[in-house]
């Protein structure tokens, strides 16, 4: 059955048609690779597929049901990660990802907050407040989520591996590789190359004038 | 329920991080208060006449100055996108933050309220009859703020149209609060505009969060 599907799909912004008519379905543990130019809409298709704003024409389906009839039941089983990371700078790594926790309904012990901190190598930058880590350093923090969420079936992933060395990438590949082995399904978009040891549907936008 | 108390925890630690923040608009209550007596000169009787407007007027003011922190940290960094992205529902979340914000940049503001009352030599029954008006009133100034700081945070510099957004729909509340003061003054009965007062509260109270939510989601667009 697939995860997510979308339905004859079409967003506008600011007068210009991203795309129209997009048709797609992610089946459990595949990946869906969105690639484009920048401005083609990669980031607008995600944040409608997160059910963040709204498309123009067309549906999207959770699970066969439109996500707006089961909006918390797609929230609960969903994990998105956008360009902005959700983390407040005055707060430290714990007490974000703690409140993050709480707030998607997921029970997580502090040891295991402290012991996915130490595998993002974050070891001892745990309770400062997180404005005085570096940017990828703010990221790994944002990223830590992808350890705690066991019951989601479906990641939508803007950008994950920005601002990352090549350490993180490959920790945070291992991990998407780890959660689509388990029948997950990821929506992604990267500028990078992908290096990933996984079969890989691709999705072209085409950047409109 | 664990949500929203995590939301309430948090904003509560937040706000006491950030209080540098939060002492302006606190300050600028007292301050302008403090002017009054100095520019319209020591007289009691015209003091007890502009004295409750002069409250009310500073009260709307500051709390305005600091409403825009609300909404804009939390859509700045995304924090807002994770909330809408949980299965906690965004109105019960909306009126958490809005009772945090109450009572962390409101709530001083009433406890300096008898310091600023001796300032402009209210009467006893006047005071009582303030602090009854502030404490109905100041949580509708938050629930109907909170719609139009909604409505503005993905604007940059929303600062000035937050305000003459909401000026205008303060009026009635300033009028009614300050009439019931008035009639603190000269020993009369006052629950008619507390009743008013109270009204209104409770209609924003139980529409406003509906309101702020979806004002949030039009913002993401």
């Amino acid at each position: 059955m697939s995860v997510i599907s979308v339905a004859n799909l079409s967003v506008v912004k600011r007068d210009r048609l991203l795309f129209e008519n997009l048709n797609f379905a992610v089946e459990q543990g595949s990946l869906l690779y969105v690639k484009g130019q920048n401005g083609a809409g990669k980031t607008s298709m995600l944040r409608v597929l997160a059910g963040l704003i709204e498309a123009d024409a067309g549906e999207v389906y959770f699970t066969l049901q439109n996500i707006k009839d089961c909006r918390e039941h797609y929230h609960q089983h969903l994990v998105y990660f956008g360009h902005k990371l959700g983390i407040n700078s005055s707060l430290s790594a714990v007490e974000n990802l703690q409140y993050w926790c709480q707030q998607h309904e997921v029970v997580i012990s502090v040891d295991t907050i402290f012991y996915t901190l130490a595998q993002l190598n974050l070891v001892g930058l745990e309770d400062i407040p997180v404005a005085n880590l570096s940017a990828g350093q703010q990221r790994r923090v944002a990223l830590a989520r992808f350890w705690f969420k066991h019951n989601a079936k479906l990641w939508i992933l803007d950008e994950p591996f920005t601002a990352l060395d090549t350490q993180g990438i490959e920790l945070i590949t291992k991990q998407i590789t780890t959660f689509l082995s388990g029948g997950g399904a990821v929506v992604m978009t990267s500028h990078q190359a992908l290096c990933i040891d996984y079969p890989t549907d691709e999705l072209t936008l085409e950047y409109r004038i | 329920m664990t949500a929203l108390m995590a939301i309430l925890k948090r904003d509560l630690a937040l706000a006491y991080r950030q209080r540098a923040e939060l002492m302006q608009p606190m300050l600028f209550f007292v301050l302008v208060i403090s002017l009054f007596p100095l520019a319209v000169g020591p007289e009691p009787k015209t003091l007890q006449l502009i004295g409750p407007g002069v409250i009310w007027v500073a009260a709307i003011l500051s709390s305005l100055l600091g409403l825009e922190r609300l909404f804009r940290d939390d859509f700045q960094d995304g924090s807002l996108e994770q909330l809408m992205l949980s299965s906690t529902s965004l109105p019960a979340a909306a009126l958490v933050k809005v009772l945090a914000h109450w009572l962390t940049s409101i709530l001083p503001l009433i406890v300096l309220s008898p310091l600023l009352a001796l300032f402009l030599h209210l009467s006893e029954p006047m005071y009582w009859a303030l602090l009854k008006t502030l404490l109905l009133g100041t949580p509708l100034l938050s629930l109907i703020g909170a719609i139009a700081v909604g409505l503005t945070v993905g604007l940059n510099r929303g600062g000035v149209l937050l305000a003459l957004l909401l000026l205008p729909v303060f009026i009635p509340l300033l009028i009614f609060a300050t009439s019931a003061v008035g009639s603190a003054s000269m020993q009369l009965q006052y629950h008619a505009q507390l009743a008013i007062i109270g009204a209104m509260f409770l209609f924003s109270l139980a529409l406003a969060p509906f309101a702020i939510a979806y004002a949030l989601r039009v913002s993401q667009t």
